[in-house]
């Protein structure tokens, strides 16, 4: 076997935001965002982070490229320690790792022709291409991601939600990174055109030979694209792995759920869900123990007493969960059961 | 059985500055008593505008205009006058919007939101109508339901207030329920729990629903018939079970295919089964079936030549195809 190379090693990351408590914001307490988490993204990989809302994820993209600061713990990027990099330090290195946003809508900017938008990379980070190379770049760019020149001179408000997402990862490849942060790039869009852009990152994640951290909600679409996966909770780490193992042999309580929870159209199958309980509980204060404990189902005594240790149970698998005597259902497990159609 | 609410040939259309936009395309359809009718489709296909025409919640004024028959009982929904239809409205029948946030208020508490809504249409005391409250903010889960009740609604997670906009829909037992994407905004843990909440207050109460999705999973949970909407058209109509296993109408098939799965046993990395294009600009719609851009199985001189009909394949099972007589049905 090939030695992986790793392209991304993040160690103990920590970002807490301050947020003001009391009536003269005297007193700071922090939304830990993201509380310890270690991970590593091996070259040429789609590595799929999964969560619900307000888990961290956004953070973790973000921080890993260095758009946020990280409170804690470090970031190595191709071998370098970016972690408290200058923003003139961190320039160069940014060409080489790009940002695809969730919101094809927003993150345009709508008075700006597609051309320019696709420029204005290029124009930050190599001010000595000559304009006819310029221009020779935007024209790929929206061939790779299947638009042509002609929509170059169009505003992002006369393209469909679909091509939009086109335009911006147009604008992200346009540097050629490589490694890019896709976070939530399909949740805004109909399934349809959800498959279209999923397709067009496996293509050009094989032509360019692209790395991927691909940021989303839904199991199953990151089940799709990813070769490993990990879940996040309350700003932890629950669990990382293989997709195949994952998906077949979940070793966490709430990827099981995760799976239980996630809608199947297919209507022969019913399936005994299994419902967690409340909310994510508030980031500001998170349980003690394990920050899954409140909803989990499998709870003991015991997970509120200490955090558990994300450890590595089989090769390359590994969890925060101390409770290892659980037969726990993968991806379209035993609790379903065929009924005959009538 | 007698039909609670019948749509014949609804049309919407909106003027704006840059031309009519036919939202609504002659839509007809039943809904029958104590029954769950998804409406699914993709963004723009009309989905909304339907549940907000039978609430006559259409934009006022002349930039939008509805035509058709909306029976619900012995009233025609678009014909009555608006203090009669505000009678009905929130009453016999109740709407979940598809933004939560933006349909509760942010200055007053979750409770005089709740009571507010019971004595728009029931003559009760304020004290009585605040205990009604509470007891509709535990029936819809919430916890510590009376001390809730002095909430405002940005305190709440999204999920809670979810559930605050179905106890507001229920407070005055509708016989109709319109929810629009209820779920979507959600997490998927919360996501099942607010269908279960559903499924569960239709059992008991008995109420009609029209659920507004395009969530083809959440479909399967929840629905007994499921109407397929494309460019302001029903494409399809059935039983769920056979909408979601043997569809006929390639649109149907499309998007059930482009639908990711949880892989069930060993997983390869693979491409989706994307439907190709774009959902057509409602202004310009292509002459024929409105599909055909995208369809795998378009005919030239068959399916661009006149509009297809909605036609009956097995009772029941609606298509709008020219071509579904020589198409697999191939589902989930
Ligand atoms: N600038 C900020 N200041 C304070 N708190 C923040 C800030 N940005 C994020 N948070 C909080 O940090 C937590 C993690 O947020 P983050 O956006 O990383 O989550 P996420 O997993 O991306 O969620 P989503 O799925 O909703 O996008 C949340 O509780 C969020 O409210
Ligand atoms: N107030 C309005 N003015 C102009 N056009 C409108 C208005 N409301 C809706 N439309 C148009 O009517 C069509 C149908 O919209 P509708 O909101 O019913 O779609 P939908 O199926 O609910 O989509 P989504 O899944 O995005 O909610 C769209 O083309 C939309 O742009
Ligand atoms: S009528 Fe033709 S274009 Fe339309 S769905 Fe049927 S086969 Fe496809
Ligand atoms: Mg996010
Ligand atoms: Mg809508």
């Amino acid at each position: 076997m090939p030695p992986v190379e790793e392209i991304l090693t993040v160690h103990d990351l920590r970002c807490w935001y301050p947020v003001r408590a009391g009536l003269f914001g005297g007193i700071h307490q922090y939304v830990k965002a993201v509380d310890g988490v270690s991970f590593a993204v091996r070259k040429g990989e789609v590595l799929g982070l999964v969560g619900e809302s307000g888990s961290g994820k956004t953070t973790i993209g973000r921080t890993v490229l260095r758009l946020n600061a990280p409170t804690g713990g470090s970031i190595v990027f191709r071998g370098q320690d970016i972690t408290h990099l200058t923003r003139r330090r961190m320039r160069p290195i940014r060409q080489a790792m790009q940002l695809i946003f969730q919101d094809p809508f927003a993150s345009l900017n709508p008075r700006m022709t597609v051309e320019r938008i696709l420029l204005t990379p290029l124009a930050i980070h190599d001010r000595t291409m000559p304009p006819a190379e310029r221009h020779r770049q935007v024209e790929a760019a929206l061939q790779m991601v299947g638009l042509s020149s002609a929509h170059a001179s169009r505003y992002p408000h006369e393209f469909s939600g679909g091509q939009r997402q086109r335009i911006g990862i147009a604008r992200a490849l346009i540097l050629r990174p490589a490694f890019l942060v896709a976070d939530e790039p399909v949740s805004a869009l109909d399934v349809s055109i959800q498959a279209q852009i999923v397709n067009l990152l496996l293509d050009l994640k094989e032509q360019l030979g692209l790395t991927i951290l691909f940021i989303a909600h839904d199991l199953a679409v990151v089940g799709h694209i990813s070769d490993r996966i990990a879940v996040m909770y309350l700003g932890r780490l629950m669990e990382f792995a293989d997709t195949d193992a994952l998906f077949a042999n979940p070793q966490h309580p709430y990827t099981e759920a995760l799976f239980s929870a996630a809608p199947d159209p297919d209507p022969t199958v019913r399936r005994q869900r299994i419902i967690l309980q409340g909310d994510i509980p508030s980031p500001v204060a998170p349980p003690s123990g394990c920050v899954f404990r409140t909803r989990c189902r499998y709870a003991l005594p015991a997970c509120a007493e200490q955090q558990p240790a994300f450890r590595e149970i089989r090769p390359g698998h590994f969890k925060a969960c101390i409770r290892d005597d659980l037969a726990l259902q993968g991806a379209g497990g035993q609790a379903r059961e065929r009924v005959p159609s009538s | 059985m007698t039909p609670l609410l019948q749509v014949e040939d609804l049309r919407v259309r909106f003027r704006t500055d840059t031309g009519i936009i036919p939202a609504v395309n002659g839509v007809s359809f039943v809904v029958r008593p104590r029954e769950t009718l998804a409406l699914v489709g993709e963004s723009g296909s009309g989905k909304s505008v339907t549940g907000l025409s039978i609430m006559r919640l259409t934009p006022r004024g002349g930039g939008c205009r509805v035509e058709g028959r909306i029976r619900f009982g012995a009233a025609d929904l678009l014909a009555l006058p608006e203090e009669d239809m505000r009678a009905i409205r929130g009453n016999r029948i109740s709407m979940i919007f598809q933004e939560p946030m933006t349909s509760l208020n942010p200055v007053k508490t979750v409770g005089e939101q709740i009571a507010e809504a019971i004595r728009c249409h029931r003559q009760i005391g304020r004290q009585a109508a605040l205990d009604r409250a509470a007891e509709l903010l535990h029936t819809v889960g919430i916890p510590d339901a009376r001390q809730r009740l002095a909430s405002y609604p940005h305190h709440m997670s999204g999920g809670m207030r979810q559930r605050v906009m179905i106890a507001m829909a229920l407070s005055c037992e509708p016989d109709l329920l319109i929810a629009d994407e209820p779920t979507t905004a959600l997490d998927v843990t919360v996501q099942a729990q607010i269908v279960e909440l559903l499924k569960r207050l239709q059992q008991q109460t008995g109420m009609s629903v029209i659920f507004i999705t395009h969530n083809l999973g959440v479909v399967a949970d929840i629905a007994d018939r499921v109407m397929v909407m494309y460019a302001g058209r029903i494409v399809e109509q059935a039983g769920t079970v056979p909408l979601l296993t043997s569809p006929l109408m390639p649109y149907t098939q499309g998007l059930l295919r482009s639908v990711p799965r949880l892989p069930a046993g060993q997983h390869q990395r693979r491409r989706l089964d994307a439907i190709p294009g774009n959902v057509p600009d409602p202004a310009e719609l292509p002459a024929g079936c409105s599909f055909r851009p995208r369809c795998p199985h378009a005919v030239a001189g068959v399916c661009d030549t006149t509009l297809p009909e909605l036609e009956d394949t097995a009772p029941g099972h609606l298509v709008r195809c020219r071509r579904w007589r020589d198409i697999a049905p191939a589902g989930a």
